[in-house]
Parts: structure tokens; sequence; C-alpha cells
């Protein structure tokens, strides 16, 4: 989010974060979803974060029945979903009482006043109605009757009132619509696709987006309400489209076996937030992929391992918990060395810990997280743009090298949503796979394990004449596979298994903003990427010497990690677990890596990131650093079970 | 059962060039080299052959089959078997398990792969006892077995293998014991079978659990202890003096005397192979008390699980091209086609 002028909004902000919350069954990400299209038809970057309870239908008015969907769009480069909200739409008391905290000092909230009845009031457990004591002395309020506006709109439709009240969401839109000076034709068209069979009900949402639109135009001079307009942001010419994390991996997928012209196999169990990786993979059947609905996170893997063993490459989606109960299977798929992708969708743990909310604590359990000596590459997706090539360099590694590969995405890339401009598939390399197709040792011998260049083995597929052979998770020899449990051959093995995995190519680290070599590297994972950006961007702004390192090859490293580490005096590792890589970045280069830990369940917001940098700067010139004001980091109450 | 071809082979071309490692005397031989005279009986192909086992003494199986195999993880063949039968449904798929892979940490498994009806055989050695890990009693164990865990007599109650399987949904259920000069044909029918078929290998744990089968296959008495099973034949055994009867008053089975080869008027029960309440009666009733039921106590088929996921799979690509560039270009999208970012409508 780039910096406003604050308060109030000024007329042309570089960009504009607003939260709309209401009860989960008021279609706040519906709205939310909406207002993220017109954001883009307007040319606007964005990142959006929904964030909705774990509860299915959770009681009505209640605290822990909020949903919300904050986005950040902006006439410059967006990154992150930002960090308080400029305005905050609240559509109920409870809405109001667990996100007003997070609204930025001086910003505008806009409440239907119709809800504030005492019912719902004693739901969000206020004592006295916040409308009408110093509740939201500090921001600006509008106050409407949005539920009574919306029936009066609606009512040439002739619907009940349970049925008009359905039409406040759009009501809502058409108000922020206006308010940032957007076109509605694109909403009338969604809305009447979306109701094609009803024409009454979609007449009733247009009536009821239109009228809060007007609303927003006869109103304008009289209260805090002004129109704001955000200016497109450059961009290059293409195609473009939202992308949520899901999303990014199921495309990135598809494309990846596409490219390596084998059949995609897909085994999954049912889990928070990773099931929509499979809801998406479904509906792709066409491009040879065969989704499996397993009975648990273990026959998923297996049934997966089972498939690249025959000829498909085999993949398989979870988060934490399930992961954990992979975990012997991964073994056994090093051991066998066959093709594997197992993509991890982390969230908050141990145990069931947070399903909703995002971590990035996993990254133990991806390099280290096995019996044995069990080498496995990891790749970690920083967005959900970036989620669909790295999908795509799961899968390579995954054939190239005949190894599981896990790719570690989280919640916020899952659910976040982007501009992606649609990549040409014409443009991307072809790596057709390669299956062994006769005898490839002396004699006309088999040898199942004997290596290539790179140190993998051959995948030969049962069906193939004269190359029947056994495979299994029980030690084997050197190139023939047979059962061998000698000391040197084991010993050769573990090295061969080992080299192998180490020696995988990855590019060289890049740095993301800044210079090699400085003061201060900020290196980061995963989804930390935007926060980060923003923080090192702003620090370099005011002329602090911080630079930002964002690593998608978690393991191997990459090759020129070491020595691009060690050309900054002081290494600042911000992630959201307990210090996870900087346990691996001291161990293998030992470097003092300093940990920045934050385990919330929230993503890391921008300020905090600005503040932890500026420590490293005490004493130079253009360093804000002390007066940073520590972030607004209130959270949402946490709605887990 | 897929092979479209019969493949001429011996019994020596499904034997491998590795040491077997089973103990001598162990049950696991004879089962071995009954599934190697099967195979030629079949016509199966080497090439399109995949054993896959999980772990435990039986779970050797696949490295002295000359075809492909996969010795895999603890209790997961199923699953893995799963994999690689969807992948590729043309292939023939045995998967070789015990009652510790099979009844115990892969019982969910078992279970699954019965209820969806996985084309593939799935043999189950049960000696009633962990061999590998050293004689500890196993989910089948009979009440009082004494091992290194149940010192004092195990007293948690046996799983009954077939029971358990045709719960689960199996559509085909036999039995047979390693020695047995009938194995060979319940693999036959086993591999007949179009489906998930499944297969209880009543097998001589010398080591551990020494002839605790002995009650109905030690060869003195076999005529009285065991019932061989056969399609539409009525169910006699001690020579035809004996045969099963429904009790009509307590709907459960029971022994009547068969005179002069007269069945008929004894009530003697003409087995149905597609009689699934038979079934159920079948593979409860208790031993000593009846005879052990052996052979195909169920065969009635169902379409298989790999056929209705190709089905599907072919129902939901019809008419749609698999068009890449469409694909990712799907959904909320729109064109930008100036550097200001100004998007075309
Ligand atoms: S322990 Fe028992 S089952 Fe295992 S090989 Fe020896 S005799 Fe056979």
């Amino acid at each position: 989010m780039a910096t406003l002028a604050k308060p109030p909004l000024s007329e042309k902000p570089e960009a504009v974060v607003v939260r709309f919350a209401g009860d989960s069954g008021d279609g706040m990400q519906l709205t939310g979803g909406q207002f993220t299209l017109s954001s883009a038809l307007s040319g606007n970057d964005f990142a959006t974060f929904p964030d909705f309870p774990a509860e299915i239908r959770a009681p009505q008015g209640t605290l822990f029945g909020v949903s919300a969907f904050q986005i950040n769009f902006g006439a410059t480069d967006i990154d992150t979903a930002g960090d308080a909200p400029d305005v905050l739409v609240a559509m109920n008391p409870a809405a109001l009482k667990t996100n007003l905290p997070a609204l930025k000092p001086g910003g505008l909230v806009i409440v239907d006043e119709g809800e504030f009845g005492k019912r719902n009031l004693d739901k969000a457990k206020y004592d006295t109605n916040p409308l009408d004591d110093d509740t939201l002395a500090k921001y600006d309020v509008l106050r409407l009757d949005i539920s009574a506006r919306t029936i009066e709109a609606v009512k040439p439709y002739g619907l009940g009132n349970k049925d008009a009240l359905r039409s406040k969401n759009m009501w809502t839109l058409g108000l922020a619509l206006w308010m940032f000076d957007r076109d509605r034709t694109p909403i009338h068209d969604w809305l009447k696709a979306k109701f094609k069979g009803k024409p009454e009900i979609a007449a009733a949402n247009i009536a009821a987006l239109d009228a809060g639109h007007a609303y927003g135009e006869t109103a304008e001079l009289a209260g805090p309400l002004r129109q704001v307009h955000v200016d497109p942001v450059p961009t290059a010419p293409g195609l473009y489209r939202t992308l949520t994390g899901a999303e990014g991996i199921a495309l990135g997928l598809v494309a990846g076996c596409r490219l390596l012209r084998l059949p995609m196999f897909f085994g999954g169990y049912p889990i928070t937030p990773a099931s929509a990786i499979l809801h998406h993979l479904v509906r792709m059947k066409e491009f040879n992929v065969t989704t499996f609905q397993a009975e648990d996170e273990i026959a998923a893997i297996c049934a997966a391992i089972g498939a690249s063993y025959a000829g498909s490459l085999g993949i398989t989606s979870s988060s934490g918990p399930g992961i954990a109960l992979k975990t012997e299977a991964i073994g056994l798929g090093i051991m066998t060395e066959l093709p594997l992708v197992i993509v991890n969708s982390q969230r908050g743990g141990p145990s069931t810990g947070l399903p909703t909310k995002t971590e990035q604590s996993d990254l133990y359990q991806a390099v280290y997280g096995r019996n044995g000596d069990a080498p496995m590459p990891v790749i970690a997706a920083r967005s959900p743009a970036d989620a669909f090539d790295c999908a795509i360099e799961a899968c390579r590694i995954a054939v190239q090298y005949m190894t599981p590969v896990m790719l570690l995405t989280d919640g916020y890339i899952a659910n976040a949503a982007e501009p992606w401009r649609v990549p040409d598939p014409e443009a991307f390399e072809r790596m057709p796979a390669e299956f062994l197709e006769e005898a490839n040792g002396p004699d006309g011998q088999l040898l199942p394990f004997k290596r290539d260049a790179k140190g993998a083995r051959p995948w030969i597929k049962p069906g193939t004449p004269g190359l029947m052979h056994r495979i299994g998770g029980i030690e084997k020899a050197v190139d023939t596979g047979h059962i061998d449990y000698s000391p040197a051959n084991h010993q050769a093995m573990t090295d061969a298994r080992k080299n192998k995995i180490e020696g995988i190519r990855v590019r060289d680290q890049q740095v993301s903003v800044g210079t090699k070599g400085g003061k201060l590297a900020v290196v980061g994972w995963g989804s930390t990427y935007g926060p980060i950006h923003q923080a090192v961007t702003r620090a370099r702004r005011g002329g602090l010497d911080a630079s930002h390192i964002h690593l998608r090859h978690i393991w191997p490293l990459p090759a020129n990690l070491g020595e691009l580490l060690g050309s900054y005096d002081k290494v600042l590792v911000p992630e959201m677990n307990t210090g996870q890589l900087k346990t691996l970045l001291r161990d293998q280069y030992l470097i003092d890596a300093q940990p920045l830990t934050k385990t919330s369940g929230q993503p890391f917001q921008i300020a905090e990131l600005e503040a932890a940098i500026a420590t490293y700067f005490d004493g130079v010139p253009g360093n804000a650093g002390g007066n940073i004001v520590p972030p607004n980091d209130q959270q949402l109450p946490s709605t887990e079970s | 059962m897929n092979a479209p071809v019969k493949i001429e082979t011996t019994l020596k071309d499904w034997e491998t060039d590795q040491e077997v490692r089973w103990c001598p005397g162990c049950g696991d031989y004879a089962i071995l080299k009954a599934v190697q005279r099967t195979l030629p009986v079949l016509g199966a192909d080497p090439k399109n052959t995949v054993f896959i086992s999980g772990i435990g003494c039986s779970s050797r199986f696949p490295y002295y089959v000359e075809s492909y195999g996969f010795h895999t993880i603890h209790g997961r063949a199923p699953a893995v078997a799963t994999g690689v039968k969807l992948a590729n449904p043309e292939l023939d798929v045995w998967i070789v398990t015990g009652d510790g892979d099979g009844m115990s940490i892969g019982g969910n498994h078992t279970m699954h792969i019965l209820r969806r009806n996985l084309n593939c055989q799935i043999l189950l050695f049960n000696n009633e006892i962990y061999g590998l890990t050293k004689g500890q009693a196993s989910p089948t164990s009979r009440l009082g077995t004494r091992s290194p865990t149940t010192p004092a007599g195990s007293y948690d109650r046996p799983a009954k293998a077939c029971a358990f399987a045709i719960g689960a949904g199996a559509r085909f259920v036999a039995r047979g014991f390693d020695v047995s000069k009938k194995l060979p044909e319940v693999l036959e029918a086993a591999y007949r079978h179009q489906g998930a078929a499944f297969v209880e290998i009543f097998q001589n744990c010398i080591v551990y659990n020494k002839d605790v089968f002995d009650g109905f296959a030690a060869p003195k008495g076999a005529e009285d202890h065991q019932l061989w099973l056969e399609d539409g034949q009525p169910m006699l055994f001690a020579n035809g003096t004996k045969g099963i009867t429904l009790d009509h008053n307590t709907l459960q089975l029971a022994i009547v005397d068969v005179v002069d080869g007269d069945w008929q008027s004894a009530g003697v029960i003409v087995h149905n192979v597609r009689n699934r309440s038979i079934a159920h009666m079948l593979v409860e009733i208790p031993f000593p008390e009846f005879p052990k039921a052996l052979g195909v106590l169920y065969d009635d088929p169902r379409p298989s699980f790999e056929g209705e996921v190709m089905d599907e799979k072919a129902r939901m690509s019809e008419g749609k091209e698999p068009n890449l560039a469409a694909l990712l270009g799907k959904g909320q999208s729109w064109t930008v086609d100036d550097e200001q970012g100004h998007p075309a409508e």
C-alpha cells in the first residue's frame, strides 16, 4: 500500500484499502469479489484478503460469524492487501466490533444503522450503542439505514422483506462504486448473467445497486462522503485475469504436466485450506487429469505414488496435519525415486491449530521432517501468480530428478487474489518426460537404479516389455535395485540420494529490491513477499541501505546464496513462524541471521517490518526508525474451534 | 482380470533370480508356487502384471514373481494399487497382504478398496500372528494366543477377515489355505472376477504360530472339516454324508445328516455365489462346530471403480478441447491495450 494523505482520504490517492465486513449471510465475499473485478476493469493494481469464519453457518449477528473482505487497490504496484483499511463498511454491530480496531485513525466507517437494534447489539456484546457514544470519535462516520433504503429501492419488484434485504450488499456495492468513480455496467451484466432464470431478482439487485450509487451522488455535499479517484496503474498490454493462489497452483500443475507431456493424477483428501486445489482440478479433466478423493491423507499420497509408478505424474496436496500423515509415504517416494509433487497449503499449527489462518511454520517439516536421511527439494510460492510458476517448476524438478518435491504455499496465498497477466503457453519451455524403453545395462541387463549425469534413475512404466523389475522401500543395491543391506551399499545409496538433490540446478538468487552487498539484507520466503517488498522499498526511499532477498528455492538453496548473504553486514529474516528459515540459513552458512517472527495467524503489516528494519539504522540520517508508530496490529477475534 | 490376449508362459517364466528369504517350511512357499502355477493358466502377461505389497513376511512376495512389483509401506498396498490402476487400467494388479498389514495398520484401505471395487486381486495371507516382527499377537489371533506382547494369552477379540470384507462391500470373497491343491482354482476364480476379489489364504507360520490351522487344514480328517463351496452344487462334506441347511426357525445355518446321498430331502442348500445373505452366514459359521467354509463364498460383480473413474473423466471431457491458453485466460478477465493501463471494454 502506498502512502496516503491522512486523514481523510485525498481526492486522488495512490492507493486505498477498503474492508467490507458483515454477517456470514450478508454476501460480503461476493461484494468484495465484484468490487475487485471493478478495480481490475479500472486498471488498478490490487491485492485482496478474504477473512471468513471457520464455522460453516455461524449464528447470525454473532462476533464469530463475521465475514470480511479486504482489498487494496492503487495506481502503483500493490503487493499486499494493505495494513489498515481507509474505509470500513460494517453491515452490523458484530462486524463493526471485530473490524474497527483495524481501521486507520481518521478512516471512514460506513455503517448500516438499521442493524443496530438491541438484539444485534447484545449479540455483538455492546452495552451501549457505539453509534451513540464516543466509540467512533476517532473516525469519520457515515450512518445510513441501508436496510430500509434497500427495501425501498426494491419495492417495485414485489419481494418480501427477507428477500429484499438480500440485496443490501448490492446497495452497499453501488455506494462503493460511486465513491471510487466506477462504471456499473459490468456489475449489471454480471447480475443479469447470475440470475438468468430469475429476471425479477436480477432487476431488484440492479435497482439496489443503482440506488446505492444514486445515494452517493445526492449525498456528496452533505457529509463525510466524497468521491475519490484512483488512477490506473501503468501496465503492460495483454490479457489479464484475477488469480487466487489455489487457482495459480491448479493451473500451474496442469501446465506443468502438459509441458512434460504427462497425464496428471491428483490424490487429495478434504482439508482446509488445501481443498480448493482439488475443487479446481476436478473441473479440468479434459487436460488428462485424473482426480481421486481418497479415504485419508495417506491413501491420497500412496495413490499418487502408485500413479507415478505407472507413468502419470502423481500429485497430492494437503495442509500441515495432513502432510504429517503423508510423511512415511514421502519417504517411500524418496526411496523408490519416483516423481511426485506434494503441495502444502500451510496454516497455523501445531495439530489442528488455526485451520483458516495463515502461517509459515511447516518449513522444518518440509526440509527435515522425515525418518532417515531423506532429502527432498522444497519450493515456496510468494503470491498467487508466483504459485503458477512454482507449480511448473515443481513438476519439472520432480520428473527430471525422479524425486518427490514439496511446494509450499499458505492460507493467505491460497485465498488472496491478484491481477495476473495471462501467459502465452507457447512461450513455455517444453520438457517432455522420458521413459526407459529397453534394457540399459551391459548384455541386455536392466539396471533400474543406474543414474544419469544428474544422478536420476530411469523411469520405467509397468507394461513395458522386457523391463519387469521390483522396487520398494527397502534399501536397494546400486544400479540393480535388488534388496541390499550391506554397509557399503547403504553408504553409497545415501550419498547418491543426497548428491542428487543437492545437485539440482536452481536459478541463482537475485536481489528483489536494493543491491548486492550493503548494511542489511531482509531475507524472506513465501507470502511475506508483499510486505517485505514494500517495507524495504520505503526504507530505501528514506535513505536506508536495506535490500530485499526473497527465496523461492528453500532446498536446495541457490548456489550463490551463501556468498550473497555474506555481502551484507546484517541479515534479518522475517517469518510467520518462530524462526525456521533463520535456523536453516545459520546452519548452512554459519551467518548471524536474526529472526523477526510473527505467529498471530495474520500476515505481516508493512509498518511493523519498517519498524524492525529501522532498528538496524539507529543514528543513520533519514531514519525515521525510532519514531515509527508501532502498527495497529489488532487482530480479528479468533473464531476457530 | 484384463488381459485381452492370452500369453503363453510356464511356471518358470514367473520365477525371479532372487533368493527366497522366508523361513524353511513357511506356508508362503506353497502360496508362491500356487500363484506361479496359476498365472500361466490364466494366460497372464508378465509385462502387464503388477504385484503390490505392504510390509510383513507375505509382502516380500513381489520380489519372487517375474513381473512388475512394488513392495510399498505397511498397510498401504491397496492405496498404491488404486493409483496404479487409475493411471493404467490395462494392468493386472495383485495385492499381497497379511493379517497385520491388511487388517490392522491398513484396515482402512482394505475397507475402501473393497467398497470402491477396484478391479484387482487381494490375497490376504492370514497366519494369525506378526511374523516379521517376531511373533506378536495380530488382529486375527485367537483368544488366548501367547506371544511376546501377550504372555498370559491374548484377550482382544479376533477379527474375521472375510466377514470384514463382505461387510465392507466386497463383491468377491473366497478362502483357501497354503498347501491346498484347490488354491489355484480359487485364485483363478478371483482373477476372472471383474472387480475387487478378496481371497483369505490361511498360511502356516511355522516359527511363531505353527500348525494353528491343522484343525481343518491337516490331511487327516480333512473331509470332515472342510466345506468346499461350488456354485450350483449342494453344500456337502464328510464324503457327502453331511450337509449344510438353513434352520428356518432360527434363520441360521445348521448341519444335517445326508442319508444315501439324498441331500435334497435333507434340505441341504445349493450354493449360489450371488446370494449375499448366505455369504454373510458362511463367513460367520464357527469352527470346529462347523467345517471351515472354503472356496468361492461370494461372487457377484458390479462395475469396477477404475471403469467409473474413466467414464466420468470421458463424460466431463466430452466436447471440450484441452486448450491451455483458453484455460489460463478463463474467469474474471480483461484486456489492457495501452501502456497507461486503461482496460479495453
Ligand atoms: S516368520 Fe512365519 S510367516 Fe514369516 S517367513 Fe517365517 S514362517 Fe513364514
